[in-house]
């Protein structure tokens, strides 16, 4: 156990959201929104665009101001956060905001200075991200996902106990996505609390603990993905694909064992599926609209 | 502090591969050299080209540069994740304004040296210098602040500038125009730095640049209050 884990509990809640409503002039953009992530949890706020998802983290971040309703990140409001709570909070806003003239490195050693961290953690992270050689590059002439890695290596300059991640693979090639959620999953390993919006639903499934599906500013569903998608698992078929190309749908329950059976019993299934839905039909039934 | 002086490092190697912000603080110490060199009019003031082009320089070099280093982290979001580090908005300022204003006292140092000022008259040269050039910054920085990208920067700061660097050349041609422009601090850095030779500072000097100050300052004060650092 790292020492950031012995100073806490392991159910201490690190997020909490209860009931926060915000307005735009007379537009609404977030609307009784709740929800609590605990210590070490990956969670996942999916909505297509516009749903409110970067105002959400505003709020959290104490870029913004709510309107209504009350939410904390590591016990303090976030309308009063301070340096205390920023030195261990980490954001990955969606444009990265990185100095283009200045090297990667500079970049990061300017902002451990500013964070407090000690510039020795540079060459670790630099190589976690896999930007270790491109060290001495100007940030005008990295790629796309290596702007996106940096922008990440940034927010864990500060060995933050809590990541908020606004889109981290938008846009992204599926490698260095690849590269991004494995970083992820380390930090989450160590007891990182991370709050990551997407749109991106195998991006959720394959990271998250719980998502949020967030739509016009308010969260229509909650729970982990698995749950999510048996709750909505209307069909409740199982799809037996057979060598010779003919598909099979029975009914999932008892009564499919018996031709389940006599099919593998002669040899003739290739595949078999559940009719189990994704995150992302389960939001396209829900709302009627795509994620993306 | 430490944040402050951590903007300033950070402010002083993005400059140096900058080249628009550079060229803003050598630009006019170089042309004031040549003119100085190279024209010799019977009759022509003493230091005549390093007093004008002095004053020319307090009215663009530390506005451009103020405004345009604060529009490009506006634009660029670099602000907003300084900010959500933690670093105060005066802090930033602090770090970008007293570096810009040691750079452009460095082009007042060559202009000092151009124009062979010793000792007080040196001296002399130097404050009246620093005064133009805070006022300049304090635009410059409401000019900044107030802008969300570059573009907006630059249509704001373009006339601000032209008319604050051209009017002490304009006045010495024209006293209908050098009636108006007494009331702007750089035809009243012009006209002292005309007379460093032989010090003659009156008090209207002095409070019409304190006044182009504090209405430089109170413009700031509004732009950061509707439009702040992010």
């Amino acid at each position: 156990m790292n020492q950031k884990q012995k100073s806490q509990e392991t159910t201490e809640c690190r997020i909490a959201v209860d009931d926060v409503s915000h307005k735009f002039s007379e537009r609404k953009v977030l609307g009784h929104v709740t929800f609590r992530v605990s210590l070490g949890e990956i969670f996942g706020l999916l909505g297509p665009s516009g749903a409110g998802k970067t105002t959400l983290i505003k709020i959290l971040t104490g870029q913004l101001h709510r309107d209504d309703g009350y939410a904390e990140i590591l016990g303090t409001d976030t309308n009063r956060l301070g340096s205390a709570q920023y030195q261990k909070i980490g954001v990955m806003m969606d444009n990265f905001g990185l100095y283009e003239r200045l090297s990667v490195w500079q970049n990061l050693s300017f902002y451990a200075e500013i964070c407090r961290a000690p510039k020795e953690r540079i060459p670790d992270i630099l190589r976690d991200i896999g930007l270790y050689d491109a060290r001495k590059r100007p940030v005008s002439k990295l790629s796309k996902g290596m702007r996106s890695r940096l922008s990440l290596g940034r927010a864990l300059l500060n060995d933050a106990e809590v990541l908020f991640l606004d889109e981290p693979t938008s846009g992204l090639d599926p490698v260095t996505a690849g590269e991004i959620h494995r970083v992820l999953l380390e930090q989450r390993e160590r007891g990182t609390t991370i709050f990551l919006t997407t749109h991106n639903m195998f991006e959720a499934e394959r990271l998250c603990g719980r998502v949020a599906l967030l739509n016009q500013g308010s969260i229509i569903e909650l729970g982990t993905p698995g749950e999510i998608c048996r709750k909505y698992n209307h069909l409740n078929q199982l799809k037996i694909t057979l060598k010779n190309g003919d598909i099979v749908v029975l009914e999932n329950g008892s009564r499919a064992a018996g031709p389940l059976f006599k099919y593998l019993e002669e040899n003739k299934v290739a595949a078999i599926h559940s009719t189990e839905p994704t995150l992302e039909s389960v939001f396209v039934d829900l709302t009627g609209k795509e994620l993306n | 502090m430490r944040n402050a002086a951590a903007v300033w490092k950070k402010q002083m190697r993005d400059t140096l591969k900058n080249k628009t912000v550079l060229m803003q603080f050598v630009l006019f110490p170089i042309i004031a050299f040549i003119m100085n060199q190279a024209v010799q009019i019977e009759g022509m003031p003493e230091n005549f080209f390093v007093n004008l082009f002095a004053a020319m320089y307090i009215g663009m070099a530390p506005l451009t540069s103020m405004a345009a280093v604060i529009s490009e982290e506006k634009e660029s979001n670099t602000l907003r994740v300084l900010r959500m580090s933690n670093v105060k908005a005066w802090e930033y300022l602090t770090g970008v304004g007293s570096y810009i204003w040691l750079m452009c006292m460095a082009g007042a140092a060559a202009f000092c040296a151009i124009g062979s000022y010793q000792s007080q008259e040196a001296a002399a040269f130097l404050m009246i210098m620093a005064a133009g050039i805070l006022a300049s910054l304090l635009i410059g920085a409401a000019i900044g602040v107030a802008s969300r990208t570059q573009m907006m920067a630059t249509s704001m700061m373009v006339p601000v500038m032209m008319i604050f660097s051209f009017l002490p050349m304009l006045s010495i041609f024209n006293s209908t125009i050098a009636k108006i422009a007494k009331y702007a601090y750089s035809e009243q850095v012009s006209i002292l730095l005309r007379q460093v030779g032989h010090m003659e500072i009156q008090a209207e000097n002095v409070w019409l640049i304190a006044g182009n100050m504090l209405l430089a300052l109170g413009i700031f004060g509004l732009a950061y209050r509707k439009c702040g650092l992010e």
